[in-house]
């Protein structure tokens, strides 16, 4: 929800597998969010209904879209221009772990021994903006927000907007600036579940949603 | 080139695929785009060996991933359950959940297969690179990754990339929705992705189609991929024609 507020109005956007799909549910009427999916489409629009569900329309993460204006198609090849080439604003991805230099870990978890880079890469280096959309903690309440990832890495310093379910934090050359904390949360508290530091921001508000 | 590609049956069009083949599949994962009667007609013709480069290595029929409610899915697992694949070079191997693992992450997790996961990014422009004819290229995806080690790093303008290599197969097997006898094709929606840039990456490409029509029927200008990429077409029974159902059997 909060993640809506940072896509501008224009602007061509990539939601990533998980999480970050959500977060086309919450945006602003008479905003236009142009959406890049890796499996050759541009302008997609909402999901479509069950029993209207067409195989050759989907997004990259598998889902059936409806047919909208404007839409185009590309083969796989040209997806990855789009990224690469520096033609997509921003990405909206998951992590699994994110550190304070902007680190992204989000395709393998090492115990299992298999992992999907899938685009998550080329998005790394290739969006102008990479915004991570993530749990604050994982299930068992270990933090994600780490010094160092432990897991390996799908880009290196490529993060620059942490978005949690608590805290909204800014990744700046001098680290991590907490600016935003979920109602109900304080700043101490949001940093008991960090590993990373956090640097206060002078003006931390409540997150807005 | 040949100027008479069509292929009577879906036996006829994989017979000569030998063991031990490099072998592209298109398709980004879910039932569009996949071709199901190619991939039927392999496991009964058997070759084994079998090297697969394609997007994912079965999450539709793990997970349901790009299918309707309702709809069995064919995918790349059947050949993995069958014994005739070796190696995969894939972005996806397995679905996101540990619960619902392909058929191929079973199989190398009991070192049945081995794996080679590459970046999507990267797998695309390396078999656009074999197609056009370019050795390697570098780019800047997966720049302190695993996906490094062991490659060539370059600084161009203060950025590193790394240096990738071109990746050709003896066969590609792609779905495109309408064919002319000479093998231009036109694909449907989001059925495209990787069709074109292996058609172009593999020396045999064999096109399971909907329609086939005569030269002049296609509209020149929506062609996607030339008949100079497609050396067999071969056509679906017709009762899985239609917008809907398409991945149906």
């Amino acid at each position: 929800m909060r993640v809506a507020r940072e896509l501008p109005d224009g602007a061509v956007v990539n939601l990533g597998i998980g999480l970050p799909t959500l977060v086309s549910q919450f945006i602003p009427e008479g905003r236009q969010i142009i959406y890049h999916g890796e499996n050759g489409i541009l302008g997609y629009g909402p999901m479509a209904e069950e029993g209207e569900e067409d195989v050759d329309l989907t997004n990259a993460g598998g889902q059936f879209l409806k047919r909208v204006p404007g839409m185009a198609f590309s083969h796989s090849a040209d997806a990855f221009d789009m990224i690469r080439g520096g033609h997509v604003d921003i990405a909206v991805l998951g992590a699994l772990q994110v550190s304070e230099r902007g680190d992204l870990a989000n395709w393998m978890i090492p115990e299992r021994g298999v992992g999907n880079i899938g685009g998550g890469m080329d998005l790394a280096v290739g969006a102008r903006k990479v915004i991570t959309a993530m749990e604050h903690t994982t299930r068992e309440g270990r933090p994600k927000i780490v010094h160092r990832c432990t897991y390996p890495l799908t880009g290196q310093g490529c993060v620059k907007l942490i978005v949690t379910d608590l805290a909204v934090i800014d990744v700046t050359a001098e680290g991590l600036v907490l600016r935003e904390v979920a109602p109900g949360w304080t700043a101490a508290e949001v940093q008991e579940l960090t590993e990373a530091r956090l640097m206060v921001a002078r003006d931390v508000s409540e997150m807005r949603l | 080139m040949s100027t008479n590609k069509v292929c009577a049956t879906f036996r006829e069009a994989v017979a000569d695929l030998f063991d031990g083949a490099v072998l592209m599949i298109g398709g980004f994962g879910g039932v569009g785009g996949m071709p199901h009667y190619l991939l039927l007609a392999l496991r009964e013709q058997g070759a084994r060996d079998l090297t697969i480069i394609s997007n994912t290595m079965g999450i539709a029929s793990a997970m349901g991933f790009g299918t309707p409610k309702g709809v069995r899915p064919v995918d790349v697992s059947i050949l993995v359950e069958n014994g005739q694949v070796r190696k995969a070079i894939t972005t996806f191997p397995t679905s996101p959940s540990p619960s619902r693992p392909t058929a191929f992450e079973l199989a190398y997790r009991r070192g049945q297969v081995e794996l080679e996961t590459v970046p999507q990014g990267t797998l695309t422009e390396r078999m656009r690179a074999a197609g056009a004819g370019i050795a390697a290229f570098y780019t800047p995806t997966g720049v302190g990754t695993v996906v490094e080690q062991g490659k060539e790093k370059r600084v161009f303008d203060g950025r590193e990339y790394i240096l990738e290599c071109a990746l050709k197969s003896d066969f590609a097997l792609i779905r495109a929705r309408q064919a002319d006898t000479l093998g231009n094709l036109v694909y449907r929606g989001t059925s495209r992705n990787f069709a074109p840039i292996m058609a172009m990456a593999a020396r045999v490409t064999i096109a399971e189609v909907d329609y086939i029509v005569q030269p002049g029927e296609l509209d020149p200008e929506a062609v996607v991929t030339t008949g100079i990429f497609v050396k067999r077409i071969v056509k679906r029974p017709s009762h899985t024609g239609g917008y809907q159902g398409m991945g149906a059997l």
